[in-house]
């Protein structure tokens, strides 16, 4: 064990790199999830199809291979990517198609009404998704984000095997040269534990305070 | 006199169910109409094609002397683009049973927020209008207060507060108090009354209380499958019914009541 806690500043080195590459990836995902996710709802069939494809190529591939195309295939094409830059796009690519569907289900939770009480009013469309619907549905969309968030932390281990120096990379080494095998491993599960554990705290907070809106009785400032 | 609202063969269908058959209608500037007739026969459809949530399948509707579904483009009559429409209505509000309120909004918010987005009024003056309309429906202790934090009756009087905020020149009260326990029913129906007294908007509503009807409509339509059977000022509708139809269905509603 003292042989692995020798290796103590590489796995703080490797515990930065994971967080930051789930935060990174999790701001690519969020767009790309309210991108797709609205576009199916725009009354361009050309829009709603792209948005379709989207969804079911990258749902419906490995996040491993699609990180090995973006990698080793796209510098054929003339394409490089840092390694991280790689992991984030193939990682926030990937949660996105699945963030777009959590926000599509969310604005088609709204009831009919609201939208007709919003064209009863005359807003445009932007206006309706912009100040009624949307309202409404991002405190729907925020528990299943949560979920999403703890699987894009735990997909970021993929991410070790595109050379990117994370916690999962970090263990291969020190388990490489120390030759022991059970400590790093475990090591970084409880830091994988600890994170996600942050990360449940985070969404928890942010659900609590999108809620309290709605149930206090006055609300101050109007 | 020009009408305000004018329908010209009208018909709409959902599939294989025909609500509206060929209707003509037409309703004068302030003019205050109460639409009745047994459900299905196509009251509510009127409101919600006027309110453009629903289109027409044939004949036109007229707005202020424009067409409403239609807009002419090089002298040729197309269908209505949503521009059209967005501009069509400025002229309609509507209260909806169910009340639809934006829940994520305070009283006053749901007042304000339309004004300020769809007319551009100064947040002041919104919430100038908006206090000053809370008052006339009885509200304004409560214009903090979320949707859910009311009752029934007080969530409906907000609703037709915001519709009264955006100035329509037609509004429309689709069975505004059929979503309501009974004892709520008066409060909304007394604020609808004084409307009718005091205001000069036209208004359409869609209702099964008679005797509201009696009070506030100047014209009584009585519908039954989609088309008009009778119309006349509710004493002529009421008291003396000329078509054995209009007569049943009178007989119907009193006897549930009593």
């Amino acid at each position: 064990m003292d042989q692995v806690l020798e290796y103590s500043p590489i796995l703080i080195q490797g515990t930065i790199t994971t967080i930051e590459l789930t935060v990174a990836s999790a701001i690519v995902a969020l767009i790309i999830s309210f991108v797709v996710g609205l576009s199916r709802f725009s009354r361009f069939a050309a829009v709603r199809i792209a948005a379709i494809i989207y969804l079911e190529f990258f749902r419906g591939t490995s996040a491993i291979v699609q990180m090995f195309f973006m990698f080793y295939v796209l510098p054929l094409l003339g394409v490089h990517l840092s390694p991280l830059l790689a992991g984030i796009i193939a990682c926030g690519f990937n949660l996105g198609s699945y963030g777009s569907e959590v926000v599509r289900g969310a604005v088609q939770s709204v009831p009919r009404a609201q939208h007709e009480a919003a064209v009863a009013l005359n807003y445009t469309t932007y206006q309706k998704y912009r100040y009624v619907l949307l309202p409404q549905a991002i405190p729907v969309m925020i528990p299943t984000f949560g979920n999403l968030l703890i699987e894009l932390l735990k997909l970021t281990a993929v991410a070790s095997l595109i050379t990117i120096s994370d916690l999962t990379f970090m263990a291969q080494i020190i388990r490489v040269q120390t030759a022991l095998t059970l400590e790093p491993f475990l090591i970084i599960m409880v830091i994988y534990f600890i994170i996600a554990s942050c990360l449940v705290g985070i969404v928890d907070f942010i659900a609590k305070k999108i809620n309290k809106g709605r149930n206090i009785t006055v609300r101050k400032g109007i | 006199m020009n009408p305000i609202i004018e329908f010209k063969n009208v018909s709409k269908s959902y599939g294989e169910l025909q609500v509206l058959r060929n209707l003509d209608m037409h309703v004068e500037a302030g003019e205050k109409l109460a639409l009745i007739g047994p459900s299905g026969s196509g009251k509510t459809t009127i409101l919600r094609i006027l309110m453009t949530l629903e289109t027409i399948n044939s004949g036109h509707v007229m707005v202020e002397g424009d067409y409403l579904w239609h807009q002419k483009v090089n002298s040729e009559l197309v269908p209505a683009s949503e521009k059209h429409l967005r501009k069509m209505r400025e002229n309609v509000g509507m209260v909806f049973q169910q009340f639809n309120l934006f829940p994520h909004l305070t009283a006053i918010a749901n007042i304000e927020q339309p004004q300020i987005l769809v007319k551009g009024v100064d947040k002041s003056d919104a919430t100038n209008k908006a206090q000053e309309l809370l008052k006339l429906v009885g509200l304004e202790e409560k214009q903090n207060h979320y949707p859910h934090q009311l009752s029934g009756g007080q969530q409906q009087r907000v609703a037709i507060a915001r519709a009264l905020a955006m100035d329509p020149k037609i509004m429309l009260f689709d069975e505004v108090t059929s979503a309501l326990d009974p004892e709520l029913v008066e409060e909304v129906l007394n604020v609808l009354r004084v409307l009718a007294e005091t205001s000069d908007t036209t208004m359409l509503t869609v209702t099964h209380e008679m005797n509201f009807a009696r009070d506030f409509a100047d014209r009584v339509l009585f519908f039954e499958k989609g088309q008009i059977v009778e119309s006349g000022p509710p004493e002529e509708i009421f008291r003396n019914p000329k078509e054995e139809r209009t007569r049943n269905f009178l007989k119907q509603i009193i006897g549930e009541i009593s």
